[in-house]
């Protein structure tokens, strides 16, 4: 610890000192400029991580949600809007998304180790792993869904009588959330014994 | 210049005579590819002309009279591609409907695109389980379909009619492909009493 602080201390020491070369004029300048550049830098590679293509890029989501995604209606419909991985699995607000950005570092942990690098573990874990995501979307009111299905401009008389009265009696009350009817709707659904639906 | 000639005369020879052949082939060739464009065009004409006769015929998604059971190529011959029909369009009402004998199994009233019905979960049982009927004002499941094959009664679905799309289907606005005659008993029995024949002898095609 002592030879630590010998080795750090003429560092710490020039840290310290008031700068007499650079005016304070410069400094802040530089200041700034360093400032703009490093948080641009920070989103563009927040960004990066925050795409279908990068999601993709493992082989775990490539092969085994990805290729469910692909069949559902999030993924190709008639009009050609579609939701990619991260409109649903990422907030879109800044806090909620660091949030969730430093959550996702267990992920980084399970690519490293393999945790789920074969279908059949992928599988075994996929209920554990939809949990956590039922969970997520029930505390936070189902917010992903919500980014594009808003309630106040569903048109009612649009959808047929059956989902019109669901969605007024259980949604428009605010007693349930999208996920709790919802669930599995852009990924095919684990072994759902003992998980109460609806 | 002549020197060159006469040195070479041979070679200047096999040359020409080389440039011959190659013209005679292309000519040759112009002259074949020239007849068969000629019946391909006449074979089409004549095919136009054909279709023009047929009844209910030529459109581009082929014949729509439906009076063979064609339904794969739709009376397009086989060397032909034909432009695929529109789908049809799942019916989505929500409402009942009648069934057309005794033991027939529900049709389904509302589209069920996407619905999972597998070893992990069965969307259907989401609305129409006992445990939930009432909730979404679904129709129950029939008893008999908590009954194994002994009609002894089980606790959850059985397995043997598990899978609901077996028997119940989604209707669609699509046209009929083959016509039919089929009436309802109510009918043939209304039909009794009225003293006609039935309504297909009447001509009656449903």
């Amino acid at each position: 610890m002592r030879r630590l602080w010998e080795w750090l201390e003429p560092y710490w020491r020039t840290l310290r000192r008031p700068s007499v070369h650079y005016s304070l004029g410069f400094l802040v300048a530089a200041g700034f400029v360093a400032g703009i550049l490093f948080w641009g830098g920070f989103n563009t590679a927040l960004e990066a991580t925050n795409t279908e293509k990068f999601c993709t890029s493992c082989h775990e989501m490539h092969d085994n949600v990805f290729q469910e995604l692909k069949q559902t209606i999030h993924y190709s419909n008639r009009s050609g809007v579609r939701a990619t991985c991260p409109d649903c699995h990422v907030p879109h607000q800044w806090t909620d998304k660091i949030a969730r950005k430093m959550q996702a570092s267990k992920e980084v942990w399970g690519k490293i180790f393999g945790t789920v690098n074969t279908r059949e573990k992928f599988i075994d874990k996929r209920l554990e792993l939809a949990m956590h995501e039922w969970a997520r979307l029930k505390a936070n009111d189902s917010l992903e869904c919500r980014n594009c299905h808003d309630y106040q401009s569903m048109d009612l008389t649009r959808q047929s009588s059956r989902a019109a009265q669901i969605h007024k009696r259980w949604l428009h009350t605010r007693e349930k959330t999208c996920i709790d009817c919802h669930k599995g709707i852009a990924h095919q659904l684990p072994d759902m014994a003992g998980v109460p639906q609806g | 210049m002549s020197n060159a000639f006469t040195r070479n005369r041979l070679l200047w020879f096999a040359g020409g005579l080389v440039l011959a052949v190659i013209v005679l082939v292309f000519v040759a060739g112009w002259l074949a590819g020239r007849t068969t464009a000629r019946h391909d065009e006449e074979r089409a004409a004549r095919a136009a002309t054909q279709a023009a006769h047929a009844p209910a015929a030529g459109s581009a998604l082929g014949r729509t009279d439906m009076q063979q059971i064609d339904a794969l190529r739709r009376g397009i011959p086989v060397d032909q591609e034909a432009a695929p029909m529109p789908l049809a369009r799942v019916e989505n009402a929500d409402r009942r409907r009648e069934r057309a004998y005794p033991m027939q199994p529900p049709t389904i009233p509302h589209a069920i695109d996407g619905y999972q019905v597998d070893k992990n979960s069965n969307r259907c049982m989401l609305c129409h389980a006992r445990a939930n009927a009432e909730k979404f004002q679904a129709p129950p499941v029939s008893v008999t379909h908590y009954m194994d094959r002994d009609d002894q009664f089980l606790a959850a679905i059985s397995p043997r009619r598990y899978f609901c799309n077996q028997c119940h289907v989604v209707q669609t606005d699509a046209r009929l492909l083959v016509g039919n005659h089929f009436q309802t008993i109510d009918e043939v029995m209304a039909a009794a009493e009225a003293g006609t024949a039935t309504a297909e002898a009447s001509g009656k095609v449903q």
